[in-house]
């Protein structure tokens, strides 16, 4: 943590946990009997609870979005950059929940948890879990609160999924659909790049069909290998190339195969790192999340049909060289909400980090998330 | 008030859903949204205009019509298709004529008119490109690269089958003029058209 604390920091927060007694019918069919939420809070709400906003992570983010932990964190939460008072999610003024979803691996109720039915953990049998049921959890979450409407509900990537859910399954819930870095449905060629992290984790010797946990281990190998690709889809050719270019770790090829470029070493220290730290079932079932979301299913194909449903605002925001979301898809979403007459903002911003722009601060995207968020607030009294 | 809106929104009829062509800050939109009640969006690329429209509530699109045209619209998706002071920055006005007609029943045009009796004075007695307040650029650094006359855009419309439901004439400020209704192409510095496809026999 830095010292002294920056005056636009959320501080140390410390999480709660919410427990649930009444069953969660699930998409799948299946339910979960009572399960926990992981969740922190930033800011007041006010008297009329109209200033609620909530944020929805992305793949491998979880509750702690903002501020740090202890005074000897290093780092902060995952979305701090737009977190904080004076920040676009301005917490002087919005009363700002970020959970950690179903199935996540950092204290809500998930694959690495105890199933009450056998006393181990549930592993494989925890249910699949939709961004369906996830928006599902996350209404209770906020009848728990009793927070009726959401001033907004953020997200990007996963996150911005969850965000234009919600405006389909509680449409009278939230006054505006935060959707960054987004996408209406997988391509098939995300979806392949799933298949090969969900391959990379099931074909390591110590998955033992996601059973590790009764083995005393852990999958470490096929979940680094999955956390590299997933990596370098979240960044581009340019800073990719901007962040290692060729660059050796020593003068000279070595005529070997160990991590000789700087990249490689790079892609390597973070899937292991992210493999001590991340639970290989919860990877496995955020992935199919996201292969599954596609709410045009049900209307042959049609998102604008889906949007009919919807009443509230939407902004959408796509980067330039995101290529994991393009804006291309951004735009499908936004061509949606034009042909369905919901009202929609769009910007593309001009970035050069790929999908993680979404996580990192431009003047221009600071500036249109400011202003649209300072809007939100005006408009709901906060 | 600003003559032009209020000329403008006398068209636009209560609850109409408008697209308005290059909206700018979003002023228009903001001003048929509260005085008829109008929904739609605005397209714009200048990205502070973006960022004022966001923040006054302006349902805005970031869209380029020279690179990206409107293909993304349906057909009679509007009742109006608004473009105020765009239509000579645009590389082919002649379509975006033709895809407002797509889009909308009916289009309001705005432009300042190249042959105006300063503009043309001042061509005459310098020789030079002629400036005025609806035309503040160098001729190397103007977005104003179509610039025509009233004349050149009712030929155009004849040629198209476009119909002229209304014109009216303002100067400079976007104040009305008797004398600009009187001459408009000398006039007239800025006219407002209101257009629709001629209907089919």
């Amino acid at each position: 943590m830095p010292d002294p604390m920056p005056v636009d920091s959320v501080g140390v927060v410390t999480p709660q946990t919410y427990h649930f007694e009444t069953p969660i019918e699930l998409a799948c069919g299946q339910a979960l009997e009572h399960y926990d939420l992981v969740v922190e809070t930033y800011g007041e709400l006010n008297a009329d609870r109209t200033n609620a906003v909530l944020i929805c992570h992305a793949l491998s983010g979880n509750h702690h979005a903002a501020g740090y932990h202890s005074v000897d964190d290093r780092k902060p939460g995952w979305w701090d950059t737009c977190i904080g008072p004076g920040k676009p999610v301005d917490t002087n003024r919005f009363f700002v929940v970020s959970l950690n979803n179903l199935g996540g691996c950092h204290g809500s109720t998930g694959p690495n948890s105890t199933n009450p039915s056998t006393g181990k953990p549930f592993g494989p049998d925890f249910p699949v879990v939709t961004v369906g049921d996830w928006v599902k959890s996350q209404a209770l979450l906020a009848d728990r609160l009793g927070i009726e409407c959401w001033a907004a509900v953020v997200g990007g990537s996963l996150g911005g999924m969850q965000a234009l859910q919600w405006s389909l399954d509680y449409p009278n819930r939230l006054k505006h659909s935060v959707a960054i870095a987004s996408s209406p449905r997988l391509t098939a060629q995300n979806i392949a790049f799933n298949e090969v992290a969900r391959q990379a984790i099931t074909s390591d010797q110590e998955f033992h069909d996601g059973r590790y946990y009764d083995f005393d281990t852990l999958p470490r190998r096929g979940l680094m290998l999955a956390r590299m690709v997933g990596h370098i889809t979240y960044l581009s050719d340019a800073s990719m190339g901007e962040k290692f270019g060729r660059e050796l770790r020593d003068q000279a090829y070595k005529f070997g195969y160990d991590a000789e470029f700087q990249v490689e070493s790079y892609l390597r220290y973070q899937g292991e790192r992210f493999s001590e730290i991340f639970d290989a079932n919860t990877y496995l079932l955020m992935t199919r999340a996201l292969d599954y979301f596609d709410p045009s299913y049900e209307f042959g194909g049609d998102l604008s049909k889906a949007l009919a449903k919807a009443s509230c605002e939407f902004l959408v925001l796509s980067f330039s060289t995101d290529w994991r979301f393009t804006p291309a898809r951004s735009e499908e979403m936004v061509n949606a909400m034009i042909s369905a007459r919901r009202k929609v903002s769009y910007a593309e911003i001009d970035a050069p980090w790929g999908h993680d722009a979404f996580l990192i601060p431009t003047p221009r995207y600071t500036d249109i998330f400011t202003a649209y968020m300072d809007r939100v607030a005006r408009e709901v009294g906060a | 008030m600003r003559a032009d809106l209020e000329i403008i929104q006398q068209w636009v009829k209560p609850g109409h859903h408008v697209l308005d062509l290059g909206c700018g800050d979003g002023t228009l939109l903001d001003f048929l949204k509260r005085e008829r009640n109008a929904s739609g969006f605005g397209l714009e690329i200048n990205p502070d205009h973006i960022t004022t429209c966001m923040n006054r509530g302006v349902s805005v699109i970031e869209q380029n019509l020279d690179t990206q045209g409107l293909d993304n619209f349906e057909d009679n998706s509007f009742d109006i298709v608004l473009m105020t002071q765009a239509l000579q920055a645009v590389r082919r006005p002649d379509k975006v004529l033709d895809e407002m007609l797509r889009l909308g029943n009916e289009g309001i045009v705005t432009f300042p008119n190249f042959a105006h009796w300063r503009l043309r004075w001042g061509l005459a007695l310098s020789g030079r490109m002629p400036e005025s307040d609806a035309l503040p650029y160098k001729w190397y650094n103007t977005p104003n690269i179509r610039l025509c006359t009233f004349k050149d855009f009712e030929a155009l419309c004849r040629q198209k089958g476009i119909r002229i439901k209304s014109r009216r004439v303002v100067d400079g400020q976007h104040q009305n003029n008797w004398l600009a209704r009187l001459w408009p192409n000398l006039l007239g510095e800025v006219a407002i058209y209101r257009i629709t496809r001629e209907k089919t026999k």
